[in-house]
C-alpha cells in the first residue's frame, strides 16, 4: 500500500517539472534585461560616487575653494591626498617698508599667502571613495565626480592633480555651454 | 553494385556537412535560448543577431594551441576525442529523411544505431583516465556508470516500438505510420516515448544528467584537460548524438517524414528541431541530479517500467494477432 | 591513480603533505580550490576520497587573508570604517553597523532616531541582497542556470536603490560614528516602496521555479544533518543554526537599535538539513521586506547624524567593549579595545563564517562529493569574511 502512495507521489512530483518549464518558457518570450551598454545609456549613473573633484569658488570658477588646511590627507584612511600649499610671494619694494613699518610699531603683518592650493594631489588607485574627505573639509571644496567612464593605460593616469582638472574641465564647459552634463554617448 | 556504392558515398559526404553545420546552427540555438530564457540577448554583436559567433568559436577553437599534460598518456589522450567524434557519422546512415530518401538500406539500422552509439562510453572513459587528472578520472568513471546503466531503458523502450511495427527497419517503421499525429507511434507507446526521453538524456550526458561534465563540481569532468581542437571534437559529437537520439525518436514515436502538406524531409527536419528545442530547454531549466539519484531512477523506475511496457506490448500485439486472423 | 601512499612521487604542497600522512591506502586525495567554479571566494578544501564518498575534508584559510584587525591598529575609529565595508561583501552595512555600534556604545553617544531607521531600512535591504545572491550562486553549484540571473535581475534593483544614499553598489562604507553619512531622499523612499510589491510577487516564481522543483528537492532534502548540538559547540549562528531548530537570532537575543519596535518572525526550521536552511532564509527574505514596510511608516523626521559627530580626529575614549548585529550569515561581532590613544589599540572581527565553515569538516563526512558541494553552499560562506 505504501509503496504505491509513494509512487503515486513520486508521479505527482514530476508536475513540478513542468511547472518549471512553464516559468522558463514565459520568460524566454518576456523582454530582456539588459542594456547594450556603450551603444544604450545606462539610467543609474545620477548617484554614482567618482572619483573626487575640487569645487570651484562662486566669483572664480577655476579657483577653487580650498583653503589648504589640510584636513583631508589627515583624515583619508588610504593616503591618497597631498596639498601642496602655496608660497607666500615676494614682496614688493613699498610692501617690505611697510611691513617693517608694522612689525616696528607691534602690528601684526598680515598674511599674503594666497589661500588655494598649488598642487592638489590625489591618488586615484589607493582611494576607497569612503567620502570622510569630503565630509570633512570646513570649505565645502570637495565633491565626488559622476565620471564612470575613468580608465585609462598606465597607473599614472590615474595619479591626478585636482587644481589642473578643475581648470581644465572648467574651460570646457565654458567652451560648450550648451553641452548637457548627462553622459549618455550616441555611438 | 556501384549506384549502391555512390547512394552511401553521397549519402556521407551530406552527413560529414551537416554535422558540421548542425554543430554550428546548434552553438548558437544553445546561446540564443540559454540567453533569452534568462532575459539577456545571448550573443549579438559578430554577425547579425550573433549569427557569426560558431563560426568565431569554431575559428579559436581551431587555432588554439594542442596541450597535453605532463604523464598523460599521448596515444589515448588524441585517440578519445577522435574516437567520440567517428561514430557519429555513421549513425546517419540508416535515417529515412523522405519517403526512401535514406543512404543505407538496412533491414537493422535500428541495431546498427544502438551498437555504434555504444562506442561514445569508451571515448568518454578514455579521455578522462588517460589525463592523468583527477577531475577527469571522477568524470570519467562516472560517465561510464551512467552510459552503462542508461543503454538499458534505451534499448527495452525502443523494443517495444519494434514489436508494434514488426521489424527494425527504419524506413518499415516510418512507413507504418500514418500521416497525422494520432497515427503515429507516440499515440500506442506513451510510456515508451517518455522512458526513452530520458534515457537518451542520460546517454548524451545532457542536463539534467551532465554529471560527467559537472561543471561546479568536478571543473569540467573528462574533458578538464582538453582545449582546442580537442575539446571541439567532444562538444561537436554530444550535439551531433543529441541529433541523432532526436532524429530516431521522431523516426519511431512521431511519425519520421509523415505530415499533412509539407514535403517529408521538411517535417522531419521540423519535428527534429521541436525535440532538440525541448532538450535545451531541458539543460536551462533544471538544476543536476545527483550520481546516485541518477542511477537509482534508471535501476528503480526506468528499468521496470521498460519492462512492464516490454510485456503489455507483446501480450497486445499477439492477442491483436489472433483477433484479427480470427 | 592510486600513488597517494608513495609520498615521494607528489608533489603536494605543505597542506596537502601533511593530509595526505594520515590518509588511508588507496585513497584519493582532491583539493576543491582555491580556484574553484563553486565560487565562494577563495576556499581550499582538501578532501579525501574512497571512490565517489568523502571520506574526510580539511579546509585550508588564509587565502584571502587582508589584515584588517592589523590595519585598525594603524588607523583611527573614523578612518576605519570604509575597511567594514570590505570585510564582507555580501552585507556589508552589518559589518558597518557592528563597528560604529561598538565605537557609539564604547563612547556612549547617542544616535538620532531618524539615523537609526534609515539604518535598519539601508541594512534590511543589504540583507535581502545577500540572501538573492546566495540563492542565485548556490543553485548555480547544483547545475541549475537561470536563477541567478532572475536573482540578480532583483538584486540590480536592490543596488540601485542602495546607490542613492551611500554612492556605492557594493562595498559600503555609509555610516559613521554617530548616524549615517546621508539622509534617504525622496527618490530613494520612492524607490524602496515600489520595490517591496515588486519582490513580494517574485517570491512565488522562485517557488515554483526553485523550491518546488522535484530534482533540487532530491539534492538538498535529507542532505547535510546538523544536530543543534554540533551547532552550539562550533559556534555556528545565522540560519544555519536557525535551520537546525536552534531560535537565536541577535536582533532578538540582545536587542539593539530599534528593533525591539519592530514586529517581525525569526524562522527556523525543524527539519536538520539544507533544506531548513535553504527554508529559513527564503522566509527571512520576505521577513525583511516586513520590516523595511514598518520601518518606512515609522521613520521620524530629524537630523541624521548627531551634532557634535566625531571628526577624523576623534579618540576613543578608553575603555573596551563588544557589539553584536545579526548579519546575513550569522552573528557579527566586533570588538574594540581602546587605550585613549590616536588609533584603535585592538578590533576584534568576529566572522560568522568561520564557525559555519568548521561546521563543514564533520558534517561532510561520509558524503558523496555532488553533496558536500551542496553542503557547502547550503552554510552560505563569503570567504573574504572568514580570512578577513
Amino acid at each position: 500500500m505504501n509503496a504505491i502512495k509513494e509512487a503515486f507521489k513520486t508521479v505527482s512530483d514530476l508536475w513540478s517539472l513542468m511547472v518549471g518549464l512553464k516559468v522558463t518558457g514565459k520568460y524566454f518570450l518576456e523582454p530582456q534585461r539588459t542594456v547594450r551598454y556603450p551603444w544604450k545609456a545606462l539610467d543609474n549613473t545620477d548617484t554614482y560616487k567618482g572619483h573626487l573633484e575640487l569645487v570651484g569658488g562662486v566669483k572664480d570658477p577655476f579657483k577653487p575653494r580650498c583653503i589648504s588646511c589640510g584636513m583631508c590627507a589627515l583624515a583619508c584612511p588610504s593616503n591618497c591626498l597631498t596639498v601642496v600649499k602655496r608660497k607666500a610671494p615676494k614682496p614688493t619694494p613699498e610692501e617690505e617698508k611697510a611691513m617693517a613699518e608694522a612689525k616696528a610699531n607691534g602690528e601684526k603683518v598680515k598674511d599674503k599667502t594666497p589661500k588655494d592650493p598649488e598642487q592638489f594631489i590625489y591618488d586615484y588607485t589607493l582611494c576607497s571613495l569612503c567620502g570622510t574627505c569630503m565630509e570633512n573639509c570646513p570649505a565645502g571644496a570637495l565633491k565626488f565626480s559622476k565620471n564612470i567612464y575613468m580608465a585609462g593605460y598606465s597607473r599614472n593616469d590615474f595619479l591626478f592633480d585636482l587644481v589642473v582638472k578643475l581648470r581644465e574641465s572648467e574651460a570646457s564647459a565654458e567652451q560648450e555651454p550648451a553641452a548637457p552634463a548627462a553622459e549618455s554617448s550616441e555611438a | 553494385m556501384p549506384a549502391e556504392f555512390i547512394r552511401i558515398l553521397i549519402g556521407l559526404v551530406a552527413v560529414a556537412a551537416s554535422v558540421g553545420l548542425i554543430g554550428l546552427v546548434m552553438v548558437w540555438v544553445e546561446r540564443k535560448v540559454a540567453g533569452h530564457v534568462q532575459r539577456r540577448p545571448g550573443p549579438y554583436e559578430v554577425g547579425p543577431n550573433g549569427l557569426l559567433q560558431p563560426l568565431a568559436d569554431a575559428l579559436k577553437l581551431v587555432g588554439k594551441q594542442l596541450f597535453m599534460p605532463d604523464g598523460a598518456d599521448p596515444i589515448l589522450f588524441w585517440l578519445a576525442p577522435v574516437l567520440s567524434f567517428l561514430p557519429v557519422l555513421l549513425l546517419f546512415l540508416p535515417l529515412p529523411l523522405g519517403d526512401g530518401l535514406f543512404t543505407m538500406d538496412v533491414n537493422l539500422g535500428l541495431l546498427l544505431i544502438l551498437a555504434f552509439s555504444g562506442l561514445s562510453v569508451l571515448s568518454l572513459l578514455l579521455g578522462g583516465w588517460a589525463s592523468n587528472n583527477k577531475y577527469g578520472l571522477l568524470g570519467a568513471a562516472r560517465a561510464v556508470a551512467q552510459s552503462v546503466a542508461y543503454e538499458i531503458p534505451l534499448l527495452l523502450s525502443v523494443l517495444a516500438v519494434a514489436f508494434v511495427s514488426g521489424s527494425l527497419d527504419l524506413a518499415t517503421m516510418v512507413k507504418e505510420q500514418g500521416t497525422w499525429p494520432w497515427n503515429w507511434n507516440i499515440m500506442t507507446q506513451p510510456l515508451a516515448f517518455l522512458i526513452y526521453i530520458v534515457s537518451a538524456l542520460g546517454e548524451t550526458n545532457r542536463a539534467p544528467f551532465d554529471l560527467p561534465e559537472a561543471e561546479s563540481e568536478l571543473t569540467a569532468g573528462f574533458h578538464t584537460e582538453y582545449s582546442g581542437m580537442g575539446f571541439g571534437l567532444f562538444f561537436l559529437a554530444e550535439y551531433a548524438n543529441m541529433v541523432v537520439v532526436c532524429s530516431v525518436a521522431t523516426v519511431l514515436f512521431l511519425g519520421g517524414w509523415h505530415g499533412p502538406v509539407l514535403p517529408g524531409p521538411v517535417w522531419f527536419v521540423l519535428k527534429v528541431s521541436l525535440l532538440m528545442l525541448l532538450l535545451v530547454f531541458f539543460r536551462w531549466t533544471y538544476p543536476r541530479v545527483r550520481f546516485d539519484q541518477l542511477l537509482n531512477i534508471n535501476w528503480k523506475w526506468l528499468l521496470p517500467l521498460s519492462v512492464a511496457n516490454l510485456l503489455f506490448t507483446a501480450f497486445f500485439v499477439k492477442l491483436a494477432q489472433y483477433t484479427i486472423v480470427r | 591513480m592510486t600513488r597517494n601512499a608513495n609520498m615521494e612521487h607528489l608533489a603536494g604542497d605543505f597542506y596537502t603533505n601533511n593530509f595526505a600522512k594520515t590518509a588511508k591506502e588507496g585513497s584519493l586525495i582532491l583539493n576543491l580550490g582555491p580556484q574553484h567554479p563553486s565560487t565562494h571566494g577563495v576556499l581550499r578544501v582538501i578532501v579525501e576520497m574512497d571512490g565517489e564518498y568523502v571520506m574526510r575534508a580539511e579546509p585550508v584559510l588564509g587565502y584571502l587573508h587582508r589584515m584588517h584587525e592589523k590595519m585598525a591598529e594603524v588607523k583611527t575609529a573614523a578612518q576605519f570604517i570604509p575597511n567594514m565595508g570590505r570585510v564582507d561583501y555580501g552585507h556589508a552595512l552589518a559589518w558597518n553597523w557592528a563597528f560604529v555600534g561598538a565605537a557609539e556604545k564604547l563612547a556612549g553617544i547617542e544616535v538620532p532616531e531618524r539615523a537609526e531607521y534609515v539604518r535598519t531600512i539601508t541594512c534590511e535591504c543589504n540583507r535581502i541582497a545577500s540572501h538573492l545572491l546566495w540563492w542565485g550562486a548556490y543553485l548555480l553549484d547544483l547545475g541549475a542556470f537561470t536563477p541567478i540571473m532572475y536573482a540578480f535581475d532583483d538584486r540590480e534593483k536592490l543596488l540601485d536603490i542602495l546607490q542613492v544614499p551611500t554612492g556605492s553598489r557594493l562595498t559600503y562604507s555609509y555610516f559613521r560614528i554617530g548616524g549615517v553619512a546621508q539622509d534617504l531622499n525622496e527618490d530613494c523612499l520612492g524607490r524602496i516602496r515600489k520595490f517591496i510589491p515588486w519582490m513580494r510577487s517574485r517570491l512565488p516564481m522562485y517557488k515554483d521555479l526553485v523550491s518546488d522543483n522535484i530534482i533540487l528537492r532530491k539534492r538538498i532534502e535529507g542532505v547535510g544533518v546538523i544536530e543543534p548540538d554540533l551547532c552550539r559547540s562550533f559556534g555556528a549562528t545565522g540560519p544555519v543554526a536557525r535551520g537546525s531548530g536552534i531560535n537565536y537570532d541577535v536582533r532578538r537575543a540582545e536587542p539593539y537599535s530599534i528593533y525591539p519596535k519592530i514586529d517581525f518572525e525569526v524562522p527556523t526550521s525543524e527539519l536538520m538539513d539544507a533544506r531548513g536552511r535553504y527554508d529559513v532564509r527564503m522566509i527571512e527574505i520576505e521577513q525583511s521586506l516586513r520590516i523595511i514596510e514598518q520601518c518606512l511608516e515609522l521613520m521620524p523626521e530629524g537630523d541624521v547624524l548627531v551634532k557634535g559627530a566625531p571628526k577624523p580626529s576623534w579618540k576613543v575614549p578608553k575603555g573596551e567593549t563588544y557589539f553584536a548585529v545579526e548579519g546575513g550569515r550569522g552573528k557579527i561581532g566586533v570588538y574594540l579595545a581602546s587605550d585613549g590613544g590616536k588609533n584603535l589599540y585592538r578590533t576584534k572581527l568576529r566572522a560568522p563564517g568561520y564557525c559555519n565553515l568548521s561546521l563543514f569538516a564533520e558534517v561532510s563526512r561520509g558524503t558523496i562529493l555532488a553533496d558536500a558541494v551542496a553542503i557547502l553552499g547550503s552554510l552560505d560562506l563569503i570567504i573574504p569574511e572568514i580570512d578577513r
